[in-house]
């Protein structure tokens, strides 16, 4: 009999603290949110900086606007597969989303450093320069991904870890794109590394913090 | 009610593809048009639930008990612990019912919860049983000298649960207090506290349940 009174008391109790809620908005509406802050910064930094710089980089060197464009739709996508992984019964493999953007944005990274070994004329970056790179992902990724914390908390992270791990990509994506509008080189080795580096510090630091961030609701 | 926890209609990426997940049920096993419309119903009453209706959340809770004693036992958990996975799932159900969408399976919704709780449990059980191991050949091992007296025992025993009852969280300890020690009613407990009687009583459940578990785990 205890097995059915349990429930049946519990169940009664919970009926009694019973309010109506809001539902959470589908997870493809809520990356649009998100991205629209994204949008928002870089309609700010393109007023700053104009886009006559981007444009006459992206036509003299096209892996860069590729590059850019991967980091868009890593952005995007690892977004997306965050929201996705906040919603209880929504499959883990979510997280391959964002591979193809990734794969994307790192092989014209990569292909763009090799042209400029081959032909370094550009203008490529000093190690302060890069250090630049470094400092402008880190600290943009910082607000970007409190932010998806923030709407992430309100829902139901099951996997925490690998929710935690796509804001940070997203977030860094983000960054990476939106340092495009005021990247004054062209991409070089030190460049792409710091790069690399400053999307693999903003990653493991959601992943190591943002697991523990993302579950008010399980505690 | 026969109930079984049927195949998630999704195992990737199907909220990219809506049109196409929509094109079939949310049931696979076309051979149970039963369990179809019992997770139908499921889900219209969880819908209903999250618009405020109690008669329908009572009713999706009570029978949502079957479905994750089902899941808790799929991961193994024991049979005296399925009590307690079952009341976590149903205070996880609570706490995230804005989390469902009624486009999609209750079931899989669900079952994604009660899954992560009786992990939970079976990793709370696991280092418990470790501590509880060397507990107990301390006490077996300990030379019987003054606390072999009945009064001593039922002193120590009083002793281990009021540390155990100041060792709850607050609201916990406070619906113990008034409800169990004080022997308040509801009603005269909710006016002293301040709090409604519903979250009194599901603080009680979950004292009580921690101090099962603490007193030799017992369900």
């Amino acid at each position: 009999m205890t097995d059915v009174r349990l429930p049946d008391s519990l169940i009664q109790s919970l009926g009694d603290q019973l309010t109506p809620v809001r539902r959470l908005p589908p997870p493809w509406l809520r990356t649009l949110g998100w991205l629209s802050v994204v949008a928002a910064i870089a309609v700010l930094l393109m007023m700053h900086y104009g886009i006559g710089h981007m444009l006459h980089r992206w036509a003299a060197e096209p892996d860069i606007a590729i590059a850019g464009t991967g980091a868009v739709i890593t952005a995007v996508c690892a977004a997306w597969a965050a929201f996705a992984l906040g919603v209880p019964g929504r499959s883990w493999r979510w997280i391959g989303l964002p591979l193809p953007g990734l794969l994307l944005w790192v092989g014209a990274s990569g292909l763009g450093c090799m042209n400029d070994w081959l032909g370094p004329t550009a203008h490529i970056a000093k190690f302060n320069e890069a250090s630049d790179c470094l400092i402008f992902i880190v600290s943009l990724s910082v607000p970007l991904s409190a932010l998806m914390i923030w709407l992430l908390r309100r829902a139901c992270p099951l996997r925490p870890a690998l929710a935690a791990m796509m804001v940070g990509l997203a977030s860094a994506a983000a960054s990476a794109a939106l340092l495009e509008i005021c990247h004054a080189f062209a991409v070089a080795a030190t460049d792409l590394l710091t790069h690399a580096l400053a999307v693999a510090i903003v990653v493991l630091v959601n992943a190591a913090m943002g697991g523990r961030l993302l579950q008010p609701a399980l505690k | 009610m026969i109930a079984t926890l049927t195949t998630p209609r999704s195992i990737g990426l199907d909220s990219v593809l809506p049109l196409w997940a929509r094109t079939f049920p949310i049931v696979s096993d076309a051979s149970a048009p039963t369990a179809d419309v019992q997770e139908r119903e499921r889900a219209a009453w969880m819908a209903a639930a999250q618009g405020g209706d109690r008669r329908a959340y009572e009713r999706v809770l009570a029978a949502s008990v079957p479905l994750i004693r089902m899941a808790a036992r799929r991961q193994g958990v024991h049979i005296d612990q399925l009590d307690d996975v079952v009341q976590e799932t149903l205070l996880t159900v609570h706490r995230v019912r804005h989390t469902y969408d009624p486009s999609r399976s209750y079931d899989a919704w669900l079952s994604a919860l009660a899954t992560r709780r009786a992990i939970d449990a079976l990793r709370s059980h696991g280092r418990r049983s470790h501590r509880e191991v060397h507990d107990e050949q301390a006490y077996d091992m300990h030379p019987d000298i003054d606390d072999a007296t009945a009064a001593t025992e039922r002193e120590q025993e009083a002793r281990r649960l009021r540390d155990a009852i100041a060792s709850l969280p607050p609201g916990q300890r406070e619906a113990v207090e008034q409800l169990g020690l004080k022997e308040r009613s509801l009603a005269e407990a909710s006016v002293q506290t301040g709090r409604q009687a519903g979250a009194l009583k599901v603080n009680l459940h979950r004292a009580m349940k921690s101090l099962r578990n603490r007193f030799h785990g017992e369900p």
